[in-house]
């Protein structure tokens, strides 16, 4: 699609246009129990036109890109801004969107050859029984996301962008039940591994050797005891971490969470604006990165929606809170250091702060160290239950699978391990982080926010994590 | 876009081979969205977008497409026949599916319920002197919003709506706030200024300090909108036949272990209203009624044709997801004017935030206590509390500690965006409890 071409004959008063066209095609296979359950391919294509006038921003999205379509487009959204403009709650300028030119791709995407759907049914289909390591396992489920998607942007002031992306996830899942005992096991925590990455993760003996330890735990949880409850160590796994950031750092720090734009919806923030700069988040091993340029990474890119350029920033250094995580029109409603995380979901939807890859940097202990150093506590892996307050204070999490430490070592398996927390308490306590021999890169497709509501792309990566004197606990 | 459908259909239906059967799904909207925030506006647009998945069945073999309409018949086409082109390519490459189920008959239904709405170019005039002088943040949604299926068999269903939304919170200087959505079909505005002044009423008595309550088990009331969201929660992880039958459900005790909920305790998958299409993506019509849980009992679940085949079960009809479309949870005999004094001493809570399983299997539930929500002492409002933690097993709450349900029942709409605006509400009553565990 020429863009160029179609803003150039875009003829309207305004301060400001610009157009944004996403081409999406998500393809989802699923097997379950040794049949195939779903094979669908989804595009989405359409574009947003987009108008700055008296100080106010105003959109029209259609998936009609002929020239008169997108003229007519354009007059809409100048009479809807025209109209919003005297209730405006931010006056902007063109400032807001600034020039961007460049392009970007998944690196993976030259290189990687597809894989056929009959050939990636048939290894759906062997994972399946590969799951199922016993008559225990009730239910096995394998199931691959491929996303293709291309987003092009181009702007009155001179912006041209085009970004290319190729996002897989896959995940493995066996049920086990014995009499009225049902346990769960994924490939850590529901499509946990989402990447920036070529076909070669359905690497076949990869896949199967996965699947055989999936259904081996799984079975393993029907016999392990009952997490223990008290106040304790808690070590959390990369794949827990992940979500640990996700939900008391990531959302946390959205500029537009703490100016009030979500309270109606996802809720707003215990960090205020004179936070920045001060605020003793966790302890000082706590260094939290926004970092786009990890290559195969979930949410990498070159440039946001509003055509900011994205480079790594610290979020969080030794502990202090340095930055948020706001585009351009937080920064400038704010007066906040920010990021370029202003980012939409698709072509039918205007973006808003959203965390991209935001990721906890790594420390000096190895694993052996980080256990070591625990008397009792428990070790949890893979995220099975979320939930937050609307500040991002008060959270329960719990996890797939859990192992009680015991004097420095690993020793029974545990089922349902649940913990629960205040947020900048539980951060402080962090003691022990995990060098780069730990560290684990994870994303996820689903986070929700925004209204109208969006789900996006995330991306994060941890070492493991020592927390002291967490409540922790067990099933119904 | 009804026309442009059913002649994509007859179109596509009249290039099928021999031995394909093809179900078409089409869902759109032609939406205004407006975001407030301080009762000023943040965002606003339009949206205009449908797309139509193609379903596309041979050989007991079975793939899906779905690509975005443009509403130019000729553009529609072209992209509808290259995508059952595609799809004709990759179906002979895949498994054999045992439990497809083919689309059956010719029935035909339609269903339009036209509106009175704002002109988008009105809304803001409309909408916002209203607001002034509150902190308001919320999100106006309007326009018409369709949905059509049509099978290879014969099958044509439409079901077309036109509703607005405004759901928003109203918030004090010391950050307490209430919960409300004005929504319809027919725009009032004298009705909308009435609702907000009255919402702006009960703001004002989230202004008193809030009192800070210590985690344990209290007497609690539950108003209609928070017992919306543990009924929501049925659809994931509840209901489903398919889920139980896997070990992911809730539900599965009540099946295999003979536990119940309360005997006053009763839920029905209800169209009856007719404000939400009975028709699912394969052209087949759920039952008007089809009662769940009845008394505590659980006496159906939701059963997809393609479950129904695989379990050698009798199918209702559901979509396969198999989740609640049309809730509706029967009210009992406690008056609204008696809440208070019933409650006695204990907790009010007016809206839920953020529930998640935290035992799916044991029927365990964790969440935040949001907005309106008070300390109660002996029949009498004291305070609003601070934001709380709950952890708490359906199996109590909605069991041996459900006390009273409200006689009066609330339309609690669906105001969700995420795949589109929905069409669908929750239906339901207040609850009281004789205890609920309140934990951080």
């Amino acid at each position: 699609m020429d863009l160029q071409k179609l803003i150039s004959a875009i003829d309207v008063q305004a301060e400001w246009v610009g157009v944004r066209a996403v081409q999406e095609r998500t393809t989802s296979r699923v097997a379950r129990d040794g049949k195939p359950e779903t094979n669908v391919s989804q595009m989405k294509a359409g574009l947003m036109v987009e108008v700055l006038v008296d100080g106010q921003f105003a959109y029209y999205a259609t998936s009609r890109s002929d020239t008169a379509s997108v003229q007519a487009a354009a007059e809409r959204a100048v009479q809807l801004a025209r109209t919003a403009a005297p209730n405006a709650l931010h006056k902007f300028t063109a400032d807001a969107r600034p020039p961007a030119n460049g392009r970007y791709q998944t690196s993976d995407m030259l290189t990687s050859n597809p894989v056929s759907a009959g050939d990636l049914n048939d290894l759906l289909l062997k994972a399946c029984d590969t799951l199922k390591v016993s008559d225990k396992v009730i239910s096995a489920v394998a199931m691959a996301r491929i996303v293709e998607s291309e987003t092009q942007y181009v702007s009155s002031n001179g912006s041209n962008t085009d970004q290319q992306y190729l996002l897989i996830s896959a995940d493995y899942t066996a049920v086990a039940q014995d009499g009225p005992v049902i346990q769960k096991r994924t490939d850590g925590g529901l499509l946990a591994k989402s990447y920036q990455t070529g076909y070669q993760v359905f690497n076949e003996a990869d896949v199967l050797g996965r699947c055989e330890e999936i259904g081996n735990q799984a079975v393993e949880l029907l016999s392990a005891e009952e997490c223990p409850t008290g106040t304790m160590d808690l070590v959390l796994a990369p794949d827990q971490m992940m979500l640990q950031i996700h939900e008391s750092v990531g959302h946390a720090l959205e500029i537009d969470r703490i100016l009030g734009d979500e309270r109606n919806y996802a809720g707003w923030s215990f960090v205020r604006l004179e936070d920045f700069g001060k605020l003793q988040y966790g302890s000082s091993l706590m260094n939290i990165t926004f970092d786009p340029s990890i290559s195969n990474q979930f949410a990498s890119y070159s440039f946001d929606d509003g055509g900011m350029e994205a480079r790594k920033e610290y979020i969080i250094k030794d502990g202090v809170l340095l930055r948020g995580l706001g585009g351009r029109e937080s920064q400038l409603r704010s007066g906040v250091p920010g990021v370029a995380n202003f980012r939409a979901s698709s072509w039918n939807r205007a973006p808003v702060d959203r965390m991209a890859n935001l990721n906890l940097e790594p420390g000096d202990s190895s694993f052996d160290e980080v256990i070591g150093a625990v008397d009792k506590g428990v070790f949890m892996s893979s995220n099975r239950s979320w939930s937050i307050d609307d500040y991002r204070n008060k959270f329960q999490f719990g996890c797939e699978y859990a192992k009680l430490i015991e004097n420095g070592k690993l020793t029974k398996t545990l089922r349902n391990p649940n913990y629960r927390a205040i947020s900048t308490p539980f951060w402080n306590s962090l003691r022990q982080v995990g060098n780069e021999s730990t560290f684990e890169v994870y994303g996820t497709p689903f986070c929700g926010k925004g209204e109208p509501n969006q789900i996006i792309r995330v991306g994060h990566a941890s070492p493991v994590c020592l927390f002291e004197n967490v409540e922790i606990f067990g099933g119904a | 876009m009804e026309s442009i459908f059913l002649n994509l259909a007859d179109k596509l239906m009249s290039q099928l081979h021999e031995g394909e059967t093809l179900t078409l799904s089409l869902g759109g909207e032609q939406s205004t969205f407006t975001r407030f925030s301080q009762s000023r506006i943040r965002q606003t647009g339009r949206v205009d977008e449908s797309d139509v998945a193609l379903t596309l069945m041979r050989d007991q073999r079975r793939s899906i497409g779905v690509i975005s309409l443009s509403g130019d018949l000729d553009l529609d086409e072209t992209s509808a026949l290259t995508e059952l082109e595609k799809l004709r390519n990759e179906v002979g490459n895949l498994p054999e599916d045992p439990y497809i189920v083919l689309p059956e008959g010719d029935l035909k239904s339609r269903a339009a319920n036209p509106g009175r709405l704002l002109a988008p170019e009105d809304t803001a005039a409309a909408l916002t002197p209203a607001m002034q002088g509150v902190d308001l943040a919320g999100i106006w949604s309007s326009g018409n919003i369709f949905r059509g299926v049509a099978t290879s068999t014969g099958q044509r269903h439409w079901f077309e709506t036109e509703t607005f939304s405004l759901d928003y919170s109203l918030i004090t200087p010391a950050e307490k706030m209430v919960k409300a959505t004005f929504a319809g079909s027919e725009w009032d505005q004298d009705k909308y200024e009435r609702f907000m002044a009255d919402s702006i009423k009960k703001l004002r008595m989230m202004e008193q300090s809030p009192k800070k309550i210590e985690p344990g088990e209290y007497r609690t009331y539950i108003a209609s909108a928070g017992v919306a969201d543990f009924l929501n929660m049925f659809s994931w992880g509840g209901v489903s036949e398919a889920a139980i039958r896997q070990g992911e459900s809730a539900f599965g005790k009540m099946r295999n272990e003979d536990a119940t909920l309360s005997p006053l305790f009763s839920l029905s998958e209800d169209f009856r209203s007719g404000l939400v299409p009975r028709f699912n993506g394969n052209g087949e019509m759920a039952p008007e009624l089809t009662e769940l849980i009845v008394n505590g009992q659980l006496e159906n679940t939701l059963v997809s044709s393609r479950t129904a085949k695989e379990y050698g079960v009798e199918s209702n009809f559901a979509t396969e997801g198999e989740g609640l479309r049309s809730p509706v949870m029967s009210g009992g005999t406690l008056d609204e004017d008696q809440i208070l004094d019933e409650l006695g001493t204990g907790v009010y809570l007016s809206n839920l935030h953020y529930l998640n399983w935290s035992d799916r299997i044991g029927g365990r539930i964790t969440g935040m206590t949001r907005y309106a929500c008070f300390w109660v002492e002996n029949g009498e409002i004291i305070a609003p509390i601070e934001n709380m933690r709950f952890d708490d097993s359906i199996y109590r709450f909605l069991g041996f500690n459900l006390e009273a349900v409200t006689s009066q029942v609330q339309v609690n709409p669906d105001v969700g965006t995420y795949d589109g605006r929905a069409v669908s509400a929750v239906v339901c009553p207040g609850i009281l409890l004789k205890a609920f565990a309140l934990t951080l």
